[in-house]
Order: C-alpha cells, then structure tokens, then sequence
C-alpha cells in the first residue's frame, strides 16, 4: 500500500496532471479501496498485486503494451480466480466510480488493453480453466484468461482446431481474442469469432454476470437478442468476457504449406486466383509478405531464405491447405504448382515435406511483427483495402512522406491478402521514440488513403486508444449515437476500459 | 560413382503419436520423409552437384504412397528412384531390419552401386540396424554417424560422432555403406521448379516379394505404449510454499 502521506498525495498528482475527459468523472484507488478489494478476492496472497513507491511489485507487464507504445501508471492489478469475483470486483469498482481495464495476454497493437493513468487493470490470467469439448458437436467451453497455444493443444489431442490462430498464440488469451474479434491466418477457411462464438459469459459494470448460452451451449439457438456479438471485438467497454463456448472443427489430418516468390502484384493476384479455384474447399490461409519485410525477418532472426533462386523478391506468398485425405489434397495441390509453374506466376517456390518444414515457413510469416518491433519504432496499421489496391496504397504513402522531413523510414509490409488486410509498418529503424508529428502525417494519409478507397481503417487489429478518434468519421450520427446509447445502457458510469474504442460521448 | 540412397516414409516426427492395437497408429497421420534419410538424399545430391557422383539412385520400401516420398528425394536431386512395394508395415510391426538390409543387398548388387547412403536410424522403429547389417551381408566397410564426408581419390574420408568426440575414417577405396547422421548437412527444401523436374524422372517398382527372401518378422513385439503422462507443474507463490512441497510432497528435503 501507500507508505506514507507523501507517496499517496505524489500518487494523486500523477493522476489529476495527466487525467483525461475519459478519467475525468473516475476516482483513482485508494489505500482503503486496495484493502477493500482484496477483502473481495478472500485476502488471497497476489490477488491484488500493489505497486509503491520505492520498493515494488514490478507493473510495468501490465502497464505497457509489448511494443511499448502504450504506457500506464496503474498501481493496482487485480487477478480474480473466478466469475464471481470478477462481479465483486466491478460491482465495488462501479460503486466507487473507479475506472477498470479488463486485460488478457496484453498483446493488442493498439493500446486497447493498457490503462491510460491509474485504473485498476483487472487480469484474467488466473482463470484459465478448460471446461470440456464435446466430441460431437466440437464445442469448446473454457475461461477467458485461457492461453490460445493451450487451447490449441488441448483440442489437438481431442482432434480439434480452434478457430482462430495468430503470431501471439503462445501469449494471448481467447477473452482477449473475443473481445478484438481477433482475426488471424485462417479466417478465410474458418470464419470470425462472430461465426464461431456460440456462447459467452460476460459480467457488466454493476456486476451482473450475463450467461448467454454458455452453460447450455448449443449450435443453434434462436431465443431472444443475440447480446453477445455486441461484446465480441467490444475491447471489453460493455462488460468483461469471463467464460466462452467456442465451436471447434476436426483437425484437418491433411496439410500441405508452401511458400511461393512473385516479381509482382499481379502475380500475387494470379496465384490467389488460383488457389481459389484449384484448391477450392482445401484453401485454408492465403498470405503475403513483402520482400523488405522478408528481408528483415531473415536478418533479425538469422534464417536462411528457404528459396534460394529467389533473393530480392518484391513478394513472397505462403499457402497452406487443410483437409481430410491426404492423396486428395496432393493432388490438388500439385495441380495448383503445375499452373503456377507453367503460366510462369511465380519465379520460384518450395513445398514443405514436412511438419517442421511447414512450421519453418509460419516461422517467417509470425516474425514479421517481432522483427520490425526490434528494429526500431514501428507506426503500424492494420487496414482492411480492395485487394488489388495494396501496392498502390503503400507507394502513395511513401510518396507522401519522402520529403526529407523526417528520418529515414522504412516500409514492411505483409498481412492476409485474402481477407483484403493488410499490415502495413512505417519503421524509423534504430530510433525507438514516437515523433508525434510523423505518426500524425502517416496516420493522415493512412485514413486517406483507406477512406477513398473504401476500406477500413481496423480490419483486425481493434480500435484502442490509437484509432478511436476517427470513430466520429467512420460512422454516421445516427450509428454512432445508438452505440453510445449501448455503452449506456451497459455500463453507465463508463468504468469500463475508460478512453478506449468510442470516443468522449460529447452529448 | 553410382550412389545408392535410402529412403523411408515415416510417421512425421512432430506429430504426437498414438498407440491403438498394441502398435502406433498410422490412420490419418502425417508422414514424411524420415529426417535422418532427407540428410542422406541431401549428402547424395552434394556428392552429385560436386562431380563425384555419376548417378544417384534414391530407393523406397513400402506402400504406394511411398512415391510421394520419392518424389520428395527426387525434387530434392537424386536421378531416379526404386519403389520396392509392400504392403507389410515397415516400422518394425511386419518387415524388419534383417529382411530391409537383405532387399537393399540385391539391389546395391543388381545397381552395381558403389556407395550406399543411408539414415543412421528410422524415427519411426529407432533400430539403427539396417546399415551395419547390410554392409556384413554385402562384405563392405561402413561408417556409422556420419558427420562429414569427403570423396577423396576414389575413396571416401567420413567423420563420425562418437560418444567422446568425432573419430575420422578414411576408406580408400569404394565400395562402402555410409550412414548419415544430423549434424552432416542441413537438407534443401524442395523449390517448385526441381519438383516438376521430378515428375518426369523415372521410378521402377519392383515387389517386395520378387527377391524370393525371408520377409518374416523374426523378432516379435510384445508390447508397445505411450510414455506415461508427466504431471503438469505448479507455480508457488513463495519460497515458503516452495520448501514445504519439497518436503511434505516431494519428500527430497528432511
């Protein structure tokens, strides 16, 4: 706790001085509010984790996002064990007006899951339970603080997949993926979280726990307002996810990755057309990574290119397929080679032979981001764009910062082309501070650019505190008032994750 | 040089296998190029691309997928391969080293081979017996745990790991059985266009069965299980809970 009066006030100064319109109408916690909460979570030791002055519990985990961009000052975090005391915790938060940041794997990429000053950061990383799957209908019911890889590994041995997977698997928690609505590499063959999201348990800002078909979790259920898509990809505004019934599919016994260079766009394009025809119903991920950023992947983590005769490839695409029967999906898959070879869409390309061969290849495409993030200071963005447009857009933002105003920058791109996302990196290389008149300058020109085209400016990576602000821009009136009337209606006092996702409600 | 490489489909070492009727399961499981086997191909092709070799024969026993691991060894630059077709579980279950080593003895006969290349073990079976048998039936020398090898004067100088280091053996003169082990080369993946090349290189099948030799098993399999489980760890939260666990459950501090 605070040890004495001078620490506390110090304490209290932080917070006023940087205090934001979101913080504005929050009380910061107090020592009797620490001893209050812990009271909640049963005294349990390192159920409510304190930072002092001087001597520490080290928050900085909690308190900055993996790229550290995003910085808090909480000092108070928070570890329930279970739903019950997630609703003691909001029920007392929202009582008291304290803000409350619900926080998973924190490996967001837009600040949606760092505290902005001193709000209670409440993990759910001690409630990681697997409840069951059921082996007839693949439906998975497990805590949201679950680790993906474990939940990987825990349907894998029962013959499941989970619907969703993404570079930060082995750091990320599925009630963080549920809240972003998080994407990932396989999307195009198994769908949003929307479609595989079958039941949620969520508790409110007054505590209230909602079961919206997660104990009696069904395949289809048609009875009264499906509530609980409005809290996946909320960022956890509403209410915080605490259980959720997932449908899972068999693991594909069969796959086949391969990893393909193209000496252009439109050859990108050809493959992706390809792969839709030739491989059909098998196609599992269609990606791409740019020849910088492949570069730079190579580099940083020191690994050979596995296509020799390919140095310099302005584009690199890697192709995984996903099915039932071996011999069926090689045969496709060497129909597939056979016209990419023989229309000459690609310069060169390897197939994996095996399990580690195929790992190697995701290896590359799941150290683009870490690579970059080492490298310097990345303004990143995650936009959703007509296919065809992805070059056209990046040369126009190099364009548009080569004027010798700012440093060098350097551009990595890569993403998931079938979706039509792209993530696309401007990196100051070796500089590691944020110049706020650059990332101002590209965030214009990104929100230009993806706003004549009419893409969007989040495709998977969430609103948080980066792209809020265009929130006002993105949606009509109309629309943007009923989902304040929604953030109303849920959590009145707006304790939940306070300055993320819609912007200040003005009325 | 006429190079004679070995090639087994084997269940893929990074999946989790299962035990179902006292043996592992083979439905719907990847399978792949044995690894140590790949570094055979690889060493092949290198003694090939570096003119030592003339021909790099690649050869296979098993079922008829077994082609698509052959087209892997192909793809990958070996000239040809044998597909010698069973239907007989070459893990160990059914065909076994003994019979493996004696139809690979016809064929080095029959191919005129000078050196044979194999993987120092199956992942599958884990033996490591196919080699050192088939270099006493044909009379050969051999080299095991093969590290490095270099052809040199019409012989060949291998380096092998040893227990307490790397030993070097020269063996002037051809012919020899070689087998490879992890640290030899780091095989290339096989790109696009050598895979199409491949579609057109010749592969022989013959039946297993044709050689008129012994396929029984001799040695029989009593049991096979899964490992048993390992508990899953715990975190303490402090060194107090730490010291107690360590005496009162695990019982290794008095």
């Amino acid at each position: 706790m605070f040890r004495n009066q001078s620490s506390l006030r110090r304490y209290a100064n932080r917070f006023i001085s940087r205090s934001s319109t979101a913080l504005a109408s929050l009380n910061r916690p107090t020592e009797i509010d620490v001893q209050e909460l812990l009271k909640l979570l049963n005294n349990r030791p390192n159920g409510v984790l304190v930072a002092e002055d001087g001597v520490s519990e080290d928050l900085t985990r909690y308190n900055h996002d993996w790229t550290n961009q995003y910085k808090g000052n909480s000092r108070v975090v928070v570890r329930p064990q279970s739903t019950a005391e997630v609703s003691r915790i909001l029920k007392y938060c929202n009582s008291r007006m304290i803000g409350v940041v619900p926080q998973g794997g924190n490996t967001a990429l837009t600040g949606g899951s760092v505290p902005l000053d001193c709000e209670v950061v409440l993990s759910l990383e001690k409630m990681s339970d697997i409840h069951s799957l059921d082996p007839t209908t693949g439906i998975l019911t497990c805590d949201a603080g679950c680790i993906l890889q474990n939940l990987l590994d825990f349907a894998a041995a029962k013959d499941h997949l989970v619907p969703v997977d993404l570079g930060a698997k082995g750091t990320c928690q599925i009630g963080g993926n549920i809240s972003t609505n998080a994407g990932g590499s396989f999307y195009f063959r198994y769908g949003s979280l929307h479609a595989n999201v079958v039941g949620l348990e969520v508790v409110l800002a007054n505590g209230d726990i909602l079961d919206m078909g997660c104990t009696t979790a069904n395949l289809k259920d048609n009875t009264g307002y499906d509530m609980k898509h409005l809290f996946i990809g909320a960022e956890g505004t509403l209410g915080i996810v605490t259980r959720a019934a997932l449908l899972c599919p068999r693991l594909p016994p069969s796959r086949c990755t391969t990893l393909l260079a193209c000496d252009s766009f439109d050859n990108v394009l050809n493959v992706l057309e390809i792969a839709k025809k030739s491989l059909g119903e098998i196609l599992a991920a269609f990606e791409f990574i740019d020849g910088p950023a492949m570069n730079l992947v190579c580099q940083t983590q020191s690994k050979p290119l596995p296509l020799p005769a390919s140095q310099d490839c302005p584009y690199y695409v890697l192709v995984e397929s996903h099915g039932s029967c071996a011999e069926h999906d090689q045969a496709k898959m060497d129909k597939f080679l056979n016209i990419l070879y023989e229309e000459d869409y690609v310069v060169d390309g390897v197939v994996a032979a095996s399990l580690e061969q195929m790992n190697a290849m995701w290896y590359l495409r799941e150290s683009c981001n870490p690579s970059c993030v080492s490298s310097g200071y990345v303004y990143k963005y995650d936009v959703s764009l007509p296919i065809p447009e992805f070059p056209r857009f990046v040369e126009e933002l190099k364009e548009a910062l080569n004027d010798r105003t700012f440093c060098s920058l350097d551009y990595f791109n890569w993403g998931h082309v079938i979706d039509g996302n792209l993530h696309c990196n401007v990196v100051c290389r070796g500089n590691f501070e944020t110049n706020s008149s650059l990332r101002e300058r590209i965030d214009r020109y990104v929100f230009e650019g993806v706003e004549k085209r009419g893409g969007s400016i989040s495709a998977e990576h969430g609103l948080g505190q980066q792209k809020r602000k265009y929130m006002a821009k993105l949606h009509g009136s109309e629309t943007l008032s009923k989902m304040y009337d929604i953030k109303r209606l849920f959590d009145p006092n707006r304790i939940l994750n306070p300055g993320k996702y819609l912007p200040e409600d003005c009325r | 040089m006429k190079v004679l490489v070995g090639v087994k489909r084997v269940v893929d070492y990074a999946v989790k296998v299962r035990v179902q009727n006292k043996s592992v399961d083979l439905n719907n499981v990847k399978m792949s190029l044995n690894p140590f086997c790949e570094i055979a191909v690889e060493e092949a092709v290198r003694l090939k691309e570096g003119k030592h070799a003339d021909e790099v024969v690649a050869m296979s026993i098993g079922p008829k997928q077994c082609t698509e691991t052959l087209r892997t060894a192909l793809a990958m630059g070996c000239d040809r391969a044998i597909h010698v077709t069973t239907d007989l579980r070459t893990d160990y279950m059914d065909l076994q080293p003994y019979a493996i080593a004696k139809i690979f003895e016809k064929v080095a006969e029959q191919e005129g081979t000078d050196l044979v290349l194999l993987g120092k073990q199956g992942i599958d079976s884990d033996c490591g017996q196919t080699g050192p048998m088939l270099a006493g039936f044909l009379g050969w020398p051999q080299v095991t745990f093969a590290a490095n090898l270099e052809a040199k004067d019409g012989g060949i100088q291998v380096e092998r790991e040893t227990d307490a280091g790397t030993e070097t053996i020269n063996i002037p003169s051809l012919p020899a059985v070689v087998t490879c082990d992890l640290r030899l080369n780091e095989p290339r993946y096989a790109t696009l266009p050598n895979i199409m090349k491949a579609k057109k290189k010749k592969v022989d099948t013959i039946a297993a069965d044709s050689f008129g030799i012994d396929l029984e098993a001799h040695n029989e399999v009593l049991e096979v299980f899964e490992p048993p489980q390992r508990q899953e760890g715990i975190m303490v939260d402090d060194i107090d809970q730490l010291v107690d666990k360590l005496k009162n459950e695990a019982g290794v501090l008095a």
